[in-house]
């Protein structure tokens, strides 16, 4: 029975831990695809990651909104696809689901071919953003071919499989 | 130098001419024409000079094309057939030229490098040694990300931020400012050439000339509050800002005209433009007019209308800052 006890304990303390751990920036790293993890896609610079505090640093101005909406953090990768197109990651992580979906509602839908993805998504032709629970995802392509629009979306769909787990 | 001085004194005698034949005149009609002409001879002149071809046959801007029409612009600007003349009128042999550029949008969205390399290449051919150009941000990460190579020492162009020289220790204070800064402005250069992007931004409304001023201090996050409402227009008072710039280059090749200031392909277009002008608040005033032209195409509220409007132009404009006009009768665009 004590052994039970301390058993259940022991099980409770890994548990929190690993929930912690959740929460520790820099835990992002692992919702970026390494290379070739999707098909065509190379991982080609490291995941930096701006707190909160700091995200006027990578966005400017910009970042006020992101504060209002109780964002965390962004961490973001630069990437390219079968040597062809390069883009750039940006993954947010915000307070709660609100928080990614005031961002996703603010930006007017322009020309946009809405898609099944995460909660949420817009796929342009050279970018894609959805939001999935707390997260939001950009993802931007610095060219423009007849692939771009298919290599993002299978990004896309890269990552939402890493916001599942 | 001495030339550009002494077209300011005869603007100055043709204006006090004017004034003179005026006040020998009888009659509100006179005095209204009067000002007319006086608001003619004033103008802050706008130069947008476009090209179609710009990116040839493909997406990306070709050199010499950039080159071309750099050229175009400024020849437009000072009124001179022969391109290395114009830089002649704004540069000295022995000066320290520092072109502040944007990187901060990265790859996709800052300083275009043609347009770079095609200003250092004037800029030499008027005189200025390669190591006496420095290309210029905050931060030479965002500079290499942004497609710049970073490059200190040398008979070559230097490229670098502030944080390889760091920002001065002392506040240098204008109205709402206090700031730190770079040494790389201070220290390294006693002309500024500016060389923003056009975009719009989500707090100020736009950032262009003037707002691309925040990446020359130390605390720019400080000053977003309230549309950035009086804080550009202040920070470009500091004598260090004001004394030393000269001219303003837009890059306008690919404009933004939602969503900023970070590059966001779906609220971008291809301009293939620049807009050059000695005066930044006629310039901030007539890239404004640009992009909310492209946001009405684009079925999207006007900046007013989405409670942004960059207030900040006019506060730059006005008697306490005289940074230049945002009054479109004293503003001549020309376009070519």
């Amino acid at each position: 029975m004590k052994a039970r006890g301390v058993l259940l304990v022991m099980v409770g303390v890994a548990l929190l831990l690993d929930a912690s751990c959740k929460r520790q920036p820099g835990t992002e790293q692992s919702l970026f695809p390494a290379s070739n993890q999707v098909a065509g896609w190379a991982k080609t610079g490291d995941t930096r990651t701006f707190e909160a505090a700091d995200l006027w640093k990578y966005i400017d101005g910009e970042a006020e909104r992101y504060l209002k909406a109780g964002v965390q953090r962004v961490s973001t990768a630069d990437y390219k696809f079968e040597n062809k197109v390069d883009a750039v990651v940006d993954i947010y992580t915000m307070g709660n689901a609100d928080g990614a979906e005031k961002i996703f509602e603010s930006e007017p839908a322009v020309d946009v071919k809405p898609m099944q993805l995460g909660d949420e998504a817009r796929l342009y032709s050279q970018s894609l953003v959805f939001r999935k629970g707390a997260w939001l995802v950009r993802i931007v392509a610095f060219e423009e071919s007849a692939e771009t629009q298919q290599a993002l979306l299978q990004l896309g769909r890269g990552i939402e499989l890493r916001l599942a787990r | 130098m001495s030339e550009m001085l002494s077209t300011s004194r005869r603007d100055f005698l043709r204006k006090c001419l004017t004034g003179a034949a005026v006040l020998g005149a009888s009659g509100r009609m006179e005095l209204f024409a009067a000002e007319e002409q006086e608001a003619a001879l004033a103008k802050s002149r706008v130069v947008i000079a476009h090209d179609a071809t710009l990116r040839g046959v493909g997406t990306t801007v070709e050199s010499h094309r950039m080159l071309s029409l750099l050229d175009r612009a400024m020849q437009a600007l000072f009124e001179r057939d022969n391109p290395i003349e114009t830089w002649k009128k704004l540069v000295r042999p022995g000066e320290t030229v520092g072109l502040k550029v944007n990187a901060l949008g990265g790859r996709g969205f800052s300083s275009n490098l043609h347009l770079v390399e095609a200003i250092c290449e004037r800029l030499q051919e008027a005189g200025i040694k390669a190591n006496d150009i420095v290309v210029w941000d905050r931060d030479s990460d965002e500079l290499e990300h942004a497609g710049f190579h970073v490059s200190t020492g040398g008979n070559r162009v230097q490229c670098f931020g502030t944080d390889r020289v760091d920002y001065e220790q002392e506040l240098v204070t204008h109205g709402s400012v206090g700031s730190r800064l770079s040494k790389i402005l201070t220290q390294r250069c006693n002309v500024l050439i500016n060389v923003p992007v056009l975009k719009d931004h989500d707090g100020a409304g736009v950032s262009i000339a003037l707002k691309n001023m925040y990446g020359v201090i130390h605390n720019p996050n400080k000053y977003h509050p309230n549309g950035c409402n009086p804080y550009i227009a202040d920070l470009n008072m500091l004598p260090e800002i004001r004394t030393k710039m000269r001219l303003t280059i837009c890059d306008a090749t690919t404009a933004c005209f939602e969503g900023g200031p970070g590059y966001k392909p779906e609220y971008s277009w291809k301009n293939n433009a620049l807009i050059v002008s000695q005066d930044p608040v006629a310039l901030d005033y007539t890239g404004w007019q640009i992009i909310e032209r492209k946001r009405a195409e684009k079925g999207l509220k006007t900046l007013e209308g989405d409670k942004r409007a960059p207030h900040y132009i006019a506060t730059a404009a006005d008697a306490e800052h005289r940074l230049g006009t945002n009054d479109p009768r004293r503003i001549a665009v020309v376009e070519v």
